[in-house]
């Protein structure tokens, strides 16, 4: 059921709204509380989240349309993806409550920041105009830039934020730049008015060229894409955990979807010429991620360059093409969100606030300290391997399928050598956790209950999807594009 | 075909993983009561299989207690398990191993019965699921399933490089593995090229016509995979680290484990590439014949038991490869019997291994000598069960190697005569490590432990009793596997029938060319 006043489609608009009413409200709540009541702005911040996670879902399964003068789909695919991000803005919180306390941390700002990151991330979701794509974008990144350098006390924290803020305004300075030479050459920002203008001209046209090929790089530097990623391992590992975990899935999960959106909304005439660059970048990618990760010796690390990894793998869905190729990437973003999110669950549960463990010594022995803190690593650690019977497995048989139909059987097997590759350094870290004796006796922390809901929520949903794929998702109507 | 009554194939299969997920909220602190919980569930596995393999219908060629539902519709994936006259077998041995592997390794799993327990049985849910599933994507699935159990259990109840093998073990596997499930898919994706929807269904699959060039790849790929596993020298260098390495009780299991190699060549190799298989049989004859000398040779001067035994199986291994691409009645029947054999004798010989190891802390041949004096009872024992393993008429070793030998001969007689030196070689390092650790002066190592307790000959009862029985009544177990490997033998005489005439038509026109 649509509604609507004024014009305005307030169905389409009620995520972003509340999103948007709920952060301020965040903000002012956050002058009341003292610091020791602060649970109750998480529980605040919550249930705002639920109610537009709920808002959000209103619209599945309605009719697709483009609304706001052509600047925004409300259709299955904005839907899930808003759903989405919702959902791992409220994972973030419950993750965060109890790190912001260990680490002294105010909370207010914190959830606020992280609110205002899922509403751009909504509108990236949805976003069908170029401007409407960067103001999403700039709305998410500029949240992230802040919660990066959050932990202010840190110099890592510091030199995290810094470093994303520069290459990150670089990135959307070409994105910018390629959006206005794409206008140039069509007229128009709107995807299909482009898609429309562009028709028959294909790669005759330098002027779209250049412009999708600048828009391009500013995607490969917010997906950390070879070459584009030096930024990440240094980023993920300064910022604090639970912001790179919302980082690491988030972003990832929306901008892949933008780019989907993008380059076959927009730029149709010129598929030969994105989908080459892209083939490339996913090679690169998946080689350069996954040796790079090998020879970490922080978990830290090694989780920010298994990223860039698994953006190869999701790139290569996107190569692939066709109802294969957006199935894969849908499928293998809800995958990567559960498992990766898990993982720098169990990150943050190890470490202690001030003090973070990080290094590979630190997991040794870790399975005789908390055995159960260490079964829910090893089904990420596995998952994200690609192991049966986890999610990581089907998602990695979604992609190659969706590589091999397009005719991409080289990539295909690319991706097979290096996840030979990557499964040497996630047993590596199953093989500290289990096989070797603790380095030293050091005390891990319970984890706090809402740890321990982030956990079991994460290894569910990577054991239920493996075990059951069809249950909550009916995979054969995933919504296509 | 189906026998009706309950879904007995899917119920060994969930027995132990239920098991194995109850066994971690058990207490710690009794590791007799984890270590009764292991044995109960594994029993009742085992009585489930040995019911089924004696309410199999001999003489029919198709699965019983099939069982089919959707899993994952949207790529054709489904739930289809099946047993047919060789899988049957092997279904039934993992389920009988399984409990007398847990009564080997009772004393060993002491201290970390929880980790044992676990491991163990997700392990035989593994192989089970491996043996019975008739889907490509979850055989996949269970493929990879058994391995994770076996890699942690040698990672954390492994010996002092325990690391190193484990790791080893899990490369060379996923490397194999990998290009198999790109071949699952490409063989999809051809399905769906072909009728327009996915499926991974053997059945389905089997029928389809792919291009003889793409096919050849996606059997290269299947058998890699499958020659890693078994292991097919030149590729077995994983398994002597893995097996010294491992708790040398549970590698009774682990021979098991290796079986799914071997069943994939026949079950997968021949359903889908039967003329791959038929074309590269000379290769296959040719690496098998290697592995069978080169094991014996390599076994004869291995300085430990346990690395001994680890060599004489990969020879054992590649006796039934020669079986297998031997592609006649006689040649898969023995190797499907001697894939039963294997890990009779093998395991029992780790067991014994295990149960010296237990007394003298050294499976070291030289630290070793003058225990059958001591321990007359397991000199017994491990006389009958090293029999067995040579090859000796009247138990079960002979008549697998004679039948595989028989179908060999047939195939390609050199093979034959030059493999034939295999069953002296397996006697010579066999009985030269019996007379050096059982016989000769004492060593003076365990002095003062006792000969068998009740225990451990309980364990052994079930092994001795499978050589003796299998030794004098083969015709039963032949009997119930007769049809399946009729049906598997005339897929790949057609394919030969296929090539034949191919070649002949060549030359045909070749002829009429020159003309």
């Amino acid at each position: 059921m649509n509604v609507s006043a004024l014009g305005i489609d307030l169905t389409a608009l009620a995520p972003i709204l509340v999103l948007g009413g709920l952060a301020m409200a965040v903000l002012v709540l956050g002058l009341f509380v003292k610091k020791d009541g602060a649970g109750v702005l998480a529980w605040f911040a919550l249930l705002g989240l639920a109610a537009a996670l709920v808002l959000s879902l209103w619209s599945w399964g309605g009719t697709d349309r483009i609304v706001f003068g052509q600047m925004m789909a409300v259709d299955g695919f904005y839907t899930l993806f808003a759903a989405l991000a919702i959902a791992v803005a409220g994972l973030g919180v419950v993750l965060s409550a109890s790190y912001l306390d260990r680490s002294g941390l105010t909370h207010a700002e914190y959830y606020a920041l992280m609110i205002f990151g899922a509403a751009g991330m909504v509108v990236m979701a949805g976003a069908c105009n170029l401007i409407l794509l960067l103001v999403g974008l700039e709305l998410l990144s500029l949240s992230l830039y802040v919660l990066a350098g959050f932990a202010r006390t840190r110099l890592s924290s510091q030199e995290a934020a810094l470093k994303y803020f520069l290459l990150g305004s670089f990135s959307a300075g070409l994105l910018i730049y390629g959006a206005a030479l794409v206008y140039g050459a069509a007229g128009t920002l709107d995807y299909s008015g482009v898609a429309k203008a562009t028709q028959g001209l294909g790669g005759a046209n330098p002027l779209l060229l250049v412009g999708l090929g600048l828009i391009l790089v500013g995607f490969a530097f917010k997906l950390a894409l070879v070459p584009f990623h030096m930024w990440v391992p240094d980023v993920y590992e300064g910022a604090p955990t639970p912001v790179t975990a919302y980082m690491a899935v988030g972003t990832k999960a929306v901008v892949f979807a933008a780019l989907l959106r993008l380059v076959t909304g927009a730029f149709p005439a010129a598929r030969a010429e994105w989908v080459a660059i892209l083939a490339v970048l996913a090679a690169l990618t998946m080689i350069v991620g996954n040796v790079a990760a090998v020879v970490q010796g922080n978990v830290k690390r090694l989780l920010a360059y298994s990223a860039i990894a698994h953006a190869g793998y999701i790139l290569m869905a996107v190569v692939g093409g066709g109802k294969a190729g957006s199935d894969a990437v849908i499928f293998y973003l809800l995958a990567y969100t559960v498992m990766n999110f898990g993982a720098f669950a169990v990150l943050v549960a190890v470490g202690d606030g001030r003090e973070e463990r990080l290094s590979l010594q630190d997991y040794a022995g870790l399975a005789r300290q908390s055995p159960w803190l260490a079964a829910a690593m090893a089904v990420f650690m596995l998952s994200l391997a690609g192991v049966p019977p986890t999610v990581g497995f089907w998602a990695k048989l979604y992609v190659f399928n969706a590589a091999i139909q397009g005719g991409y059987l080289w990539l295909a097997l690319v991706g097979i050598a290096t996840s030979v590759v990557a499964a040497y350094y996630y047993l590596k870290v199953v093989v500290a956790i289990y096989f070797t004796d603790p380095v030293s006796e050091k005390l891990i922390l319970k984890p706090t209950g809402s740890m321990v809901a982030v956990l079991v929520v994460a290894v569910f949903f990577t054991l239920q999807m493996g075990l059951l794929p069809g249950l909550f998702l009916n995979l054969s109507q995933l919504p296509g594009l | 075909m189906s026998q009706g009554g309950p879904a007995i194939l899917s119920l060994l299969i969930v027995v132990p993983v239920v098991g194995a997920l109850i066994a971690p909220f058990l207490d710690r602190r009794r590791p007799g009561l984890i270590k009764g919980w292991a044995l109960v569930i594994s029993l009742l596995a085992a009585g489930l299989a040995v019911l089924m393999a004696a309410d199999f219908r001999s003489g029919f060629a198709d699965m019983q207690w099939e069982e089919h539902l959707s899993w994952l519709p949207a790529l054709g994936i489904s739930y289809h398990v099946g047993v047919d006259g060789v899988s049957v077998l092997l279904v039934a041995l993992t389920a009988f191993l399984t409990p007398v592997a847990i009564l080997a390794a009772w004393k060993e799993m002491e201290g970390r019965a929880k980790e044992y327990t676990v491991f163990l049985l997700l392990l035989e849910a593994g192989m089970i699921g491996a043996f019975v599933a008739l889907d490509l994507a979850l055989f996949f699935v269970f493929w990879e399933a058994m391995l994770i159990p076996l890699v942690l259990l040698i990672g954390v109840c492994g010996g002092e490089r325990r690391v190193y093998a484990a790791l080893k073990f899990f490369i060379y596997t996923a490397v194999g593995s990998l290009a198999m499930l790109l071949a699952i898919v490409g063989l999809a994706i051809q399905y769906k090229g072909q009728t327009g929807q996915y499926s991974f269904d053997l059945q389905q699959l089997a029928g389809m016509q792919v291009p003889p060039d793409v096919a050849f790849w996606m059997f290269i790929a299947f058998a890699v995979a499958f020659a890693i596993k078994v292991p097919v020298f030149p590729l077995h260098a994983w398994l002597p680290d893995a097996y010294t390495q491992a708790p040398t009780a549970i590698l009774v299991l682990a021979t098991m484990m290796v079986k799914v190699g071997t069943y994939g060549l026949l079950r997968f190799g021949l359903t889908l590439f039967p003329q791959q298989m038929v074309a590269a049989a000379p290769v296959f004859l040719t690496l098998g014949v290697i592995g069978v000398v080169y094991a014996g040779l390599v076994a004869i001067v291995q300085r430990d038991v346990v690395r001994l035994v680890a060599f004489s199986s990969v020879g054992h291994m590649a006796f039934i490869v020669l079986g297998i691409f031997s592609l006649n009645q006689q040649g898969i029947s023995g190797a499907t019997l001697q894939m039963l054999n294997h890990s009779i004798s093998t395991g029992g010989l780790f067991i014994l291994a295990a149960m010296v190891n237990e007394r003298t802390r050294s499976t070291r041949i030289a630290d070793l000598g003058g225990l059958a004096e001591r321990w007359p009872v397991m000199a017994a024992l491990f006389t009958l069960v090293l029999f067995s393993s040579v090859g000796l008429p009247g138990l079960n070793g002979f008549v697998g190697e004679f039948l595989i030998l028989l179908g060999t001969f047939q195939a390609e007689p050199v093979a034959a005569v030059i493999a034939g030196s295999g069953v002296v070689l397996a006697a010579v390092y066999l009985v030269w490590m019996f007379q050096r650790t059982m016989h000769g002066a004492d060593s003076g190592r365990g002095a003062g432990t006792r000969d068998l307790s009740g225990r451990e000959v309980l364990t052994l009862i079930p092994i001795v009793a499978m050589v003796v029985w299998i030794g004098l009544f083969p015709t039963t177990l032949l009997g119930k596997m007769e049809a399946s490997v009729g049906t598997l033998v005339i897929q790949a005489q057609k394919a030969a029938q296929v090539q034949t005439d191919g070649r002949a038509a060549a030359a045909l026109s070749q002829f009429q060319v020159d003309r």
